[in-house]
């Protein structure tokens, strides 16, 4: 059954790219849907049997690499923590399939597209299952280039090329971490298994090793460089730039890949080697400042965006940032299940997004919408309850897991937990403001579109809505439904010791009895900014330019990110270029094509030009060269020979 | 020699060159005494006698047989050169068949002169004597001269025979001159006789010199550079059937020669002329390899080809071992086989209204015209560059291998070099045919003795590597024999 799971989705890939011009658009669709949706049940099933009833198990499928010390089997991990990946990608995947079918129905490459998604549930369920870090890796690149492919699906618009390329590049700098962390795993516990590893951690606690001269800590050093893959998969602060640009794929895929799943990557990462960052209070500190850092930053610069996509993309960067800081703290329960319902919540936001987008023809800025909520309102339904989770209004999925995670901050002993409880509240606030700024911006208000979009609007189909009918569900109960497991009482049978607390680590009881300021904090914050939100952008709609102009450089700096983007062009971007064409006209051009290949080709001709002159026709110079040649010898060894 | 009675010598080992001499007699009687033109008759005369010759020498023991007063010596090297050699000659007259015909060059003396060049090439491959080398070098080079200006109403082919004429007049001269200074430093004209001293003597520099002189023949007959400039006129001037039978026979025999010359009355001299032929060798390679790049006309090409060619098969010669002769022989073989190939694609270059066309750029479209012709020329560019798995690569192989056994690491890698170099020209060849601007196309279809040909030497080339056993064993055999 796990390994059906794990399968069929490649299947479906293969079927759809290989042979999808034969068998058709439609038969690409249902096959690759048909198998996600099978593969979806099946961990329903494998989410109750492992997660609940406590059925952990590992399936062989078959030795991989033998290689020396390195060994590494290709094996299914199915235990909790996997089961919840499991659930949460076959879900949305399955989910984004169905309303792929809509949403892609007047492109020509449909078959492609069904394959790529199908190939990066995949590589995404190869990640989650993995038994070893060289299996894990294998999915994390995977899903890396399902992700540079479909980012750049519609190929012949220079900026998705542009984006998918970013977003390859910068998750480079991320996995050349990773790379590095597995090879110090290796290298300090002679293994890439995970049961070997958690075993071997403990005792190097403190132990340190000798790396250019200085002596370095090794479980922080490892800590540090699997977290640096994490940063760059999960979009964290300095390595966030590509996840706004990845929207230039289609929606389904930002929905799928860039807010359910592959992004929080990290996280499981993160949760994944729990039994290792315990170990390191320090790697756990700086996961902890990055993850709260992010959530503030990605929300400030959220609070003045314009495209409606990028709002969201902003408002994942956030989020991701809140499951970081949970982890950090030592709640890995908290991030997994803010990952949880986040995958929920997040792909709602984004396929309704997607079917705005898709009702008003293909436009995406926000000042070109508004009072849409008469002309799409099931739409409109769908993203007020994707908000209202996201912004976490009581009993709704975000609710109890972002609260869980801001009250596991303030419980929590971790040195920076005071840090990460200010931003975390604070990014609450902006992440009210802004996703009600969305909703404001859209859906209400006058219209700001050209008369011929307007008469265009028209409500999604129903394999479009349905999907998004079923996440809004998910929005709604999933918090409800299964907070008691993952971070309530339940916790510790759920989890069944697939997440490890060192000794002392007890926030997952006192976040629990936190003062009730704490508790209502976050509320307090969510009402404050819907409120402002309202006030700006249905009472005085004038006041958000006025303010603008009255502070422009403070607007201008969100507006461009926190000029993040200018400040690696300057930094990284443009002395690669220069490196780069420098080496290229000078180092290569010049000198090495010219001493080389080009260089030798125009010697080759010069001395053939010569040689050809020489033959001039005239017999007495043959003669002469014969007699000239004959002399030469003679003299040789008349003068310098071997006599 | 002083008895007045001088015994009849054994005239056996000496057999097929007797039935080739009296072969080309019976056959000018029967041009001369005949009204109606013979060419034909003659042509097939003459394939038949070199059948007989072959024949006849294959019948001959391995083991080494003097005779003519130890002037005259077969043995299994000898053999194995003559079969090569008459092959080589037939090949060309096969190839010429109809080719004289269609070019006014239809006179019964065509097929004559070739048995008659054969001859004095079988002469030296057996010479053991200075003087009988001098005899059939100079029967070798009359008929060639003759053939090459065979075409007596072409001013080019008149010009080329006058060239290789008065050259060929200097480098007989440099011989006799060389031949007359061995004499009159050791006494003798034997090969082994001259041997025995140098071994017991040494060399003096006047021993030298005339070894220097006749180098410098044998090495403008192989034409090796500096004594090569001779070759790309004649080749472009003479008929192409003509050029073919250049390209082959003459250039086997005269390694041959080389060879025996070198091991059989020099071979203790050997860190002597070891040195020359390394320095022939290299400029050869590399002159053959940068002077083709510059050409256009496909003959001249091939004559450039040859000369690289011949400073190849000089490295197994510098090498001076039995690996190195058994390379040589193997190169030669592989050699003869691919060029005759070579030629009949080139004999395929005509047009209805131009007649022959010779130039590279008259060979673009060939693949859209004759597929199969373009496919076989190719594949033979390809071979003659050295390309794996063709047979021109091993024969390139087994030289390099000897030299580096040899120790001649210097020359194997300027060979190596040089061949990269020379491979740009044979591949511009296949490009040409395969992807520039169709021209006009050739006449079709071949005719038949072309395609014969071809196609003989084609399967040889191509399919060398799949059997090249027997090959190895022959050319061992023929090496241990002249190396005892």
């Amino acid at each position: 059954m796990y390994s059906a799971i794990v399968f069929l989705p490649l299947i479906g890939c293969l079927i759809a790219g290989l042979f999808g011009r034969q068998i058709g658009v439609k038969a690409s669709q249902v096959i690759t849907s048909g198998l996600l949706v099978i593969s979806a049940i099946l961990s329903w099933v494998a989410f109750v049997s492992v997660a609940l009833q406590g059925n952990a198990e590992t399936v062989q499928v078959l030795s991989w690499i033998d290689s020396g010390a390195l060994e590494a089997d290709w094996r299914l991990r199915i235990d909790t923590l996997t089961a919840v990946m499991l659930v949460v990608v076959t879900s949305v995947s399955s989910l984004v399939h169905i309303y792929s079918v809509g949403y892609m129905s007047h492109d020509p490459h449909q078959p492609r597209f069904f394959a790529y998604l199908s190939l990066f549930t995949f590589a995404m369920l190869m990640l989650v299952t993995a038994d070893n870090l060289i299996q894990l890796f294998f999915g994390w690149e995977g899903v890396g280039l399902a992700s540079y492919l479909l980012i750049g699906f519609w190929y012949k618009r220079p900026s998705a090329n542009a984006a998918a390329i970013k977003a390859f590049v910068v998750n480079r700098v991320g996995d050349f971490g990773l790379l590095l962390g597995i090879s110090t795993v290796f290298l300090m516990v002679g293994s890439v298994e995970f049961d070997a590893i958690f075993a071997a951690i403990p005792d190097m606690a403190g132990d340190t090793f000798r790396f250019l001269g200085y002596d370095v800590p090794v479980v922080t050093t490892i800590a540090l460089l699997l977290f640096m893959g994490a940063m760059g998969k999960s979009a964290q602060f300095l390595l966030h730039t590509w996840l706004p640009d990845a929207m230039e794929g289609p929606t389904p895929v930002s929905a799928l890949i860039h807010a359910a799943t592959m992004v929080t990557a990290g996280v499981f990462l993160v949760c994944r080697m729990s039994p290792v960052f315990e170990y390191s209070p320090d790697a756990l500190a700086f996961v902890t400042v990055v993850g709260a850092t992010t959530a503030f930053f990605a929300a400030t610069v959220g609070l003045v965006q314009n495209d409606i996509k990028r709002v969201i993309a902003y408002s994942t960067c956030s989020q991701l940032g809140y499951m970081f800081a949970a982890a950090g703290i030592g709640a890995y329960e908290a991030a997994m299940f803010h990952l949880f319902t986040h995958a929920f919540f997040k792909a709602l936001l984004f396929l309704g997004s997607g079917s705005v987008i898709h009702a008003m023809s293909d436009e995406q800025d926000m000042r070109k919408m508004g009072g849409l909520y008469k002309l799409i309102p099931l739409t409109y339904f769908m993203m007020i309850i994707g908000t209202l989770a996201l912004t976490g209004f009581p009993f709704t999925a975000g609710y109890f897991s972002k609260d869980a995670i801001i009250e596991a901050a303030y419980a929590s002993h971790s040195s920076a937990h005071m840090y990460a409880f200010t931003l975390l509240v604070v990014a609450a606030l902006f992440t009210s403001f802004y996703s009600w700024r969305l909703i404001f911006m859209t859906f209400h208000g006058k219209s700001r579109a050209s008369n011929e979009v307007l008469s265009h609007v028209h409500e999604s189909p129903a394999v479009m809505w349905v999907p998004l009918a079923i996440l809004a569900a998910g929005a709604i109960f999933a918090g409800m439904m299964f907070s008691n497991f993952f971070v309530g009482d339940a916790y510790l049978n759920f989890w069944a010791g697939t997440i490890s607390h060192a000794s002392g680590n007890e926030v997952m009881e006192h976040f629990h009895h936190v003062p009730g300021w704490v508790v209502w904090s976050p509320f307090a914050a969510m009402v404050l900014g819907f409120a402002v939100s309202w006030y700006f952008y249905i009472r005085r709609p004038d006041l958000p330019k006025e303010l603008a102009q009255t502070h422009e450089p403070l607007y201008k700096f969100l507006l461009n990110k926190w000029y993040f983007d200018e400040l690696y062009d300057f930094i990284f971007v443009r002395p690669a270029f220069f490196l780069g064409r420098t080496l290229w006209k000078q180092g290569d051009g010049r000198i090495i094509d010219g001493m080389g290949p080009d260089g030798i080709a125009a010697r080759v001709s010069d001395i053939t030009r010569g040689v050809v002159r020489v033959q001039s026709g005239y017999l007495y110079h043959y003669a002469f060269a014969m007699l000239l040649g004959v002399a030469a010898l003679i003299t040789y060894f008349m003068f310098g020979g071997a006599l | 020699m002083e008895t007045a009675l001088v015994p009849v010598p054994d005239l056996n080992p000496a057999l097929a060159e007797i039935i080739l001499a009296v072969g080309a007699l019976g056959l000018l009687m029967l041009g001369a005494y005949t009204k109606a033109s013979t060419t034909r008759l003659a042509s097939i005369g003459a394939v038949l006698l070199f059948a007989v010759a072959a024949i006849v020498v294959i019948g001959q023991p391995d083991s080494r047989v003097l005779t003519f007063g130890g002037s005259f010596v077969t043995d299994g090297f000898g053999k194995f050169m003559k079969v090569l050699v008459l092959i080589g000659s037939a090949g060309a007259i096969v190839m010429s068949y109809n080719f004289i015909r269609r070019e006014n060059m239809d006179r019964f003396e065509f097929p004559v002169l070739i048995v008659l060049a054969t001859l004095g090439m079988l002469m030296m491959v057996s010479a053991n004597d200075l003087i009988s080398l001098y005899v059939g070098l100079e029967l070798q080079s009359l008929s060639l001269y003759i053939i090459a200006a065979f075409n007596r109403d072409s001013a080019r082919s008149t010009e080329a025979g006058l060239k290789y004429f008065v050259l060929g007049a200097l480098a007989s001269g440099m011989m006799l001159y060389g031949a007359s200074l061995v004499y009159g430093f050791t006494g003798t004209t034997n090969f082994d006789l001259i041997a025995g001293i140098i071994r017991t003597e040494g060399m003096s520099l006047g021993l030298i010199f005339g070894l220097v002189f006749i180098l410098a023949a044998l090495a403008f007959k192989v034409s090796a550079v500096p004594f090569h400039m001779w070759t790309p006129d004649v080749y472009e001037g003479a008929p192409t059937p003509v050029t073919a039978f250049f390209a082959s026979a003459p250039k086997i025999a005269a390694m041959a020669l080389f060879i025996r010359v070198m091991m059989g009355a020099f071979p203790d001299a050997s860190a002597e002329w070891r040195q020359i032929v390394v320095f022939i060798s290299i400029a050869s390679m590399l002159l053959g390899a940068f002077a083709a790049i510059g050409q256009t006309n496909i003959k001249r090409l091939m004559a450039y080809s040859s000369i690289g060619h011949m400073g190849y098969a000089l490295v197994g010669l510098a090498a001076g071992t039995e690996e190195g002769v058994r390379g040589i022989i193997i190169y030669l073989t592989i050699y003869l086989v691919m060029n005759l190939g070579v030629f009949c694609c080139i004999l395929a270059m005509r047009r209805k209204e131009e007649g022959m066309v010779e130039d590279i750029a008259d060979l673009a479209g060939l693949s859209r015209h004759q597929p199969v012709l373009a496919f076989l020329f190719s594949m033979l560019m390809f071979s003659l560059a050295g390309v794996p798995p063709l047979a021109g690569f091993f024969a390139k192989y087994f030289v390099f291998l000897s030299a580096i056994e040899a120790g001649l690491y210097t020359l194997a890698v300027i060979g190596v070099l040089s061949s990269v170099v020379g491979a740009f020209y044979y591949l511009r060849v296949v490009k040409v045919i395969y992807f520039d601007e169709p021209a006009q196309p050739f006449e079709a279809p071949l005719a038949s003795e072309l395609r014969v040909v071809l196609g003989a030497s084609s399967i040889v080339t191509l399919f060398f590597f799949v059997y090249p056993a027997p090959l190895i064993a022959l050319a061992q055999a023929a090496a241990g024999a002249l190396l005892p």
